[in-house]
């Protein structure tokens, strides 16, 4: 019953590996000055700072929390 | 509250339109060596909303409440002689909410309509980044206050550069040691825990709750128009990881505290990845998968696209849908038994899965906003939130750059 039910798991595990893997090594060497698209503002790899209230709700009323770059702790806010 | 925010807001505008005829410094052509000003930044928000499932109340009753808070920070940089860039971020928050459910902690001693409190929370960060070497060193520390819960924290990190500068590697760690006043239901006072003694150790004794956070993440380039980004959590939980106004009601009709383990182990998956599409829009992702070992699994995705109405106005539609199982120790009121180990009726532990829609607008004219020159970006933000048991919410936010 055990073993039925990690399986899944499993395989969707090493399809997000094996995904993650061919992603990475498809990818082209950028040049300094070929980075004028990936320098806007709104390319940045994080959230904006007008999302910092929204984070800190969405970590009060939901369960899961974290891997957005926000707090992991600290602060209550818990009303 | 609301004056406050705009008050903080005066003095922003005030302050740095003072300086609205000096135009920026060239970095490129001068570095430098003593501390200089970089940029500062406001963030305000006003939060409300309203469901029918109160914790306080034992999984039923309003969940009104409503949140102004404000955020300031700014940001100062030097270079030393070895051609490093460090760089001083100072920040402050206040938070100030009113609740209602909060009333029914103890309905007797409060007489207004609902009760409210204040959050204060200054944090400073330095970071020294290596150009040649593609490293960055950073740390810092952060402290919050309310009336009846403190925290302090304190982070490192380190990043290093791929050889071909398409690539970077993270390593991040976070502690954060927190102190949680135990004011219990009035019914539910016994000796200490807000039995109403004189000073306030006794009338409110306080309980540790530590959090502490491992973070690895690696974000690459893919092309001319795709970066993407992985991001790996790990953290652990320990100490009173409830909350002491908490009612959870037996099937026996009983009342108690709810009761959680003292520890809890997350592991959040992130990964992010944004897409310049054609000249004028980018497509920004983000999905979460969550677990922990007090039974959550958590998924998380969010899509925005940010069209460039001009080159210096765009706008953000933006979507999140967002789904979670509930913890092994949830059940509704009046259905836990008196023999479980472990039971809370607090709702944002349950099953559901929420939707968050709205739009933003970004401006940042050549000639600054309200003609002051450096103060360089205005955005505004409206989304609205579903969950499927029954909680609504709407969030406003305004955020300006002075640089």
């Amino acid at each position: 019953m055990k073993k039925t039910h990690q399986q899944p798991v499993n395989i969707r595990m090493t399809v997000a590996a094996v995904a993650a893997v061919v992603l990475v090594s498809s990818c082209t060497t950028v040049k300094e000055y070929q980075k004028n698209k990936l320098n806007d503002s709104e390319m940045t790899l994080s959230a904006r700072k007008v999302e910092k209230t929204e984070m800190s709700f969405q970590t009060y009323r939901e369960g899961a929390s974290g891997a957005n770059g926000g707090k992991t702790g600290g602060g209550c806010g818990c009303n | 509250m609301r004056k406050i925010c705009l008050s903080v807001a005066g003095i922003f505008l005030t302050l740095f339109s003072s300086f609205a005829q000096s135009a920026p410094k060239d970095s490129s052509q001068y570095k430098s060596r003593k501390l200089s000003f970089e940029e500062a930044n406001l963030v305000t928000s006003y939060y409300k909303q309203d469901g029918n499932n109160s914790s306080v109340t034992g999984g039923t009753g309003t969940e009104k409440l409503s949140d102004y808070s404000a955020a300031f920070d700014i940001k100062l940089n030097k270079w030393d002689k070895e051609n490093r860039k460090h760089t001083l971020d100072v920040e402050v928050g206040i938070d100030h909410y009113t609740s209602a459910s909060s009333d029914n902690v103890d309905p007797n001693s409060i007489s207004g309509a609902s009760h409210a409190d204040t959050r204060i929370y200054p944090s400073v960060n330095w970071s020294m980044e290596n150009e040649a070497k593609g490293t960055t060193l950073g740390g810092g520390i952060s402290f919050s206050s309310e009336f009846d819960y403190q925290s302090v924290g304190a982070n490192i990190s380190f990043s290093k550069k791929t050889a071909n500068r398409n690539g970077e590697f993270t390593a991040k760690a976070q502690a954060y040691f927190d102190k949680v006043s135990l004011i219990y239901p009035v019914e539910l006072r016994v000796g200490g825990g807000g039995s109403g003694g004189d000073d306030e150790e006794n009338k409110y004794p306080g309980t540790p709750r530590n959090s502490f956070n491992g973070t690895l993440s690696y974000s690459q380039i893919m092309n001319q128009r795709l970066q993407i980004k992985l991001i790996a959590d790990v953290i652990h939980q320990n100490g009173y990881l409830g909350l002491p106004f908490h009612r959870v009601y037996f099937n026996n009709n009983s009342v108690a505290v709810e009761n959680l383990p003292d520890t809890r182990l997350k592991i959040p998956l992130g990964l992010r990845a944004n897409y310049f599409l054609g000249d004028k829009a980018v497509i920004r992702s983000f999905y979460r998968f969550y677990t922990d070992d007090w039974g959550l699994t958590a998924h998380t995705l969010q899509l925005e696209s940010s069209i460039k109405v001009s080159p210096f106005l765009s706008i953000t539609p933006f979507y999140r849908y967002y789904t979670q199982s509930a913890v092994d120790y949830f059940a509704p009121i009046r259905t836990h038994k008196l023999t479980d180990q472990y039971y809370t009726s607090n709702y944002d532990l349950s099953k559901f899965n929420s939707n968050f829609y709205g739009a933003g607008f970004r401006v940042s004219p050549p000639k600054g906003i309200f003609g002051i020159q450096r103060l360089s970006m205005l955005e505004l933000r409206y989304g609205h939130y579903t969950r499927t048991n029954g909680l609504k919410s709407d969030i406003i936010s305004l955020s300006l750059k002075y640089k």
